[in-house]
C-alpha cells in the first residue's frame, strides 16, 4: 500500500495531466514542492478530500478549473521590484535600446502587470517609450486583465513609490497614477504600446525578434528541463547582442543554454545574448 | 535534557535538520551552527526572517560555523554536512532528495522566506527523518510547520521561552506541539555538538 504522501505525488501528476489534456494548460514541468503547497491551499478551498477529487469536479467544471489556475499561477511582484535591477536596466540596457529607431521588449510571464509599468515608466523618462512595444505575457487570462486595467491596491502606494525612488526615479511615481477610493490607477499612456497576450513558456513559440526580455522569477517555479525550454525560446527570440533580465535568484548555471549568454552584471542577473 | 535531545539525533537515522527563528534568531541559529558536529553527513537548511532588501551574506554572518555556509540557490542539491539559508525575500523549499527550491510567492505569517513553508517542505521531502528547530523570535511563524513534522513522525526541538530574546514564537511553537522538546540554546548546543553521526 503506498502512504499517503505517494498517493498525494500520484494523483498530482495525474491531475497535471489531466489539466494538460483538458485545457492546454501545462505545469507538469513546474516545481513540485511549490505545486503540493498551492494545490494544498484549492484542496481546503474548494473542499476536496483528495487531488482525485478535485480532478473529477474540474474536468467537468470549468469555473473549478479557473479556481484552480488562480492557485496554480499565483505570481507575486511590485513596481520597480528589486530597485537595483531597474537601475541596471538605466545604466546598460536603454544606452543600446536608444540606437534603434524602434526596438521590442518582451515581458515574459508578466502576472498581474506590475514589471509592464515599471518598464514603460522607466522608458518614458528615458524618452524612448514612444519607440517601444511591449509584449506582455502570461498563461493566466485573469492576470492579464488585471494587467491590462492597471488597477492596484492604493495600499502598495508607499512601497511602489519607495521603490521607484530607490531606483532611480526622476519625478514622483504620483505624476504616473490616479488614486481613487482604495484603488490606484496607473496612466492610460503607459500601455499605448504594450500587446498584452496569452503566451506559455511550457507550450508556445517564438513569437517575435525583440531587444530586451525580462522574466523575473518565473523561472524558479520551473524544474530544469523547462527552465531550459524557456530559455531556448528567449535565445531564440533575442536579436544579436539582446538583453535578458532574470529573477534576482535566477541564474543560467547549469542550464544548456549558459554558454549562450553573456553576463553584463552580475549581482542584477543581466545578460546579452551572444 | 541534554541527553534526551542527543538519542533524538541518534535514532532513528536522521536526513535533514532545518532551523527556524526571527527576533534574536540569527544570534540563536548561530550559536546551533557553532556547535554542529565535525563529521555532519546531514544537510542544515535555515531560515529567519530578516527584511526583504537585506544585505546579509549568510557565509559571513555564520561565520562561526563548524560547517560550511551557502545561501540557497533554485535547483540546487544541499549536500550532507553544509549549510544552506534562504535568501532575503524567498521562501526555501526542499523536495525528496535535498533539491532546494526558492519560491516568490505571497508572504506566509507576514514574512518571506517563513518557517512554515520550509518546515511543511521539509517534513514531505523527510517525513520522520527530520529534526526541526525553533529558536527566538516574535511571530508565530513555524509553529504549523513543526506540527507538520511531527505529524510526518520528525522531530522538533524548541528554545525554552524563558531563554529566547523572543519568546512568543518559541510559546506558539510549544501550543502547536506539546510534545516537542524544549531546550535552553546551550542544552541543544551541548547535544549537536557530543552527536557523532
Amino acid at each position: 500500500m503506498p502512504t499517503d504522501r505517494e498517493l498525494f505525488d500520484l494523483e498530482l501528476g495525474l491531475l497535471l495531466e489531466a489539466i494538460y489534456q483538458r485545457y492546454r494548460h501545462d505545469f507538469r514541468g513546474y516545481s513540485r514542492p511549490t505545486l503540493r503547497r498551492r494545490l494544498t491551499q484549492a484542496l481546503a478551498s474548494l473542499q476536496c478530500e483528495s487531488l482525485s477529487e478535485l480532478q473529477h469536479r474540474l474536468l467537468r467544471d470549468p469555473a473549478v478549473f479557473t479556481r484552480v489556475l488562480g492557485y496554480l499561477t499565483v505570481q507575486v511582484s511590485d513596481i520597480f521590484r528589486d530597485p537595483p535591477f531597474y537601475a541596471a536596466l538605466r545604466a546598460h540596457v536603454l544606452p543600446v535600446l536608444a540606437t534603434y529607431p524602434s526596438f521590442k521588449l518582451w515581458v515574459a510571464g508578466c502576472g498581474t502587470g506590475e514589471e509592464v509599468y515599471s518598464l514603460a515608466i522607466l522608458l518614458e523618462e528615458a524618452g524612448l517609450r514612444e519607440r517601444a512595444i511591449i509584449y506582455a505575457t502570461d498563461v493566466s487570462a485573469s492576470a492579464l486583465r488585471t494587467a491590462e486595467l492597471g488597477v492596484y491596491e492604493l495600499a502598495r502606494a508607499q512601497e511602489f513609490s519607495r521603490n521607484y525612488m530607490e531606483a532611480g526615479g526622476a519625478r514622483s511615481l504620483s505624476d504616473y497614477y490616479v488614486a481613487a477610493y482604495d484603488k490606484l490607477g496607473f496612466d492610460r499612456r503607459l500601455r499605448d504600446n504594450v500587446v498584452f497576450s496569452d503566451h506559455s513558456l511550457a507550450t508556445d513559440h517564438v513569437f517575435a525578434e525583440v531587444h530586451l526580455i525580462t522574466c523575473r522569477n518565473v523561472l524558479i517555479y520551473f524544474d530544469q528541463a523547462l527552465k531550459d525550454r524557456a530559455l531556448g525560446l528567449f535565445h531564440d527570440s533575442l536579436v544579436r547582442k539582446g538583453f535578458l533580465g532574470l529573477g534576482s535568484k535566477e541564474s543560467l548555471r547549469s542550464s544548456v543554454h549558459s554558454g549562450s549568454f553573456t553576463e553584463i552584471d552580475r549581482d542584477n542577473r543581466l545578460y546579452e545574448r551572444t | 535534557m541534554s541527553s534526551l535531545a542527543l538519542s533524538e539525533l541518534r535514532a532513528p537515522r536522521l536526513s535533514a535538520i532545518v532551523l527556524g527563528g526571527s527576533a534574536g534568531g540569527i544570534e540563536a541559529v548561530g550559536t546551533l551552527l557553532a556547535a554542529l558536529p565535525e563529521r555532519l553527513d546531514v544537510p542544515v537548511l535555515v531560515s529567519l526572517h530578516i527584511k526583504a532588501d537585506s544585505k546579509a551574506h549568510w557565509p559571513l554572518v555564520f561565520r562561526a560555523s563548524r560547517a560550511p555556509v551557502f545561501e540557497a540557490e533554485d535547483g540546487q542539491l544541499a549536500r550532507p554536512g553544509a549549510v544552506y539559508v534562504a535568501p532575503p525575500d524567498y521562501h526555501l523549499l526542499v523536495d525528496v532528495g535535498s533539491r532546494l527550491s526558492l519560491s516568490a510567492d505571497e508572504r506566509v505569517n507576514m514574512a518571506r522566506p517563513s518557517l512554515d513553508v520550509m518546515f511543511e517542505s521539509a517534513a514531505w521531502a523527510y517525513e520522520g527523518g527530520v529534526l526541526g528547530v525553533i529558536v527566538s523570535g516574535a511571530n508565530a511563524d513555524g509553529a504549523a510547520g513543526l506540527a507538520a513534522i511531527r505529524a510526518h513522525g520528525g522531530r522538533a526541538w524548541v528554545q525554552s521561552p524563558e531563554t529566547a530574546q523572543a519568546s512568543l514564537m518559541p510559546r506558539a511553537a510549544i501550543g502547536a506541539v506539546p510534545d516537542a522538546l524544549v531546550l535552553s540554546l546551550g542544552e541543544m548546543a551541548a547535544a549537536l555538538a557530543s552527536w557523532e553521526p
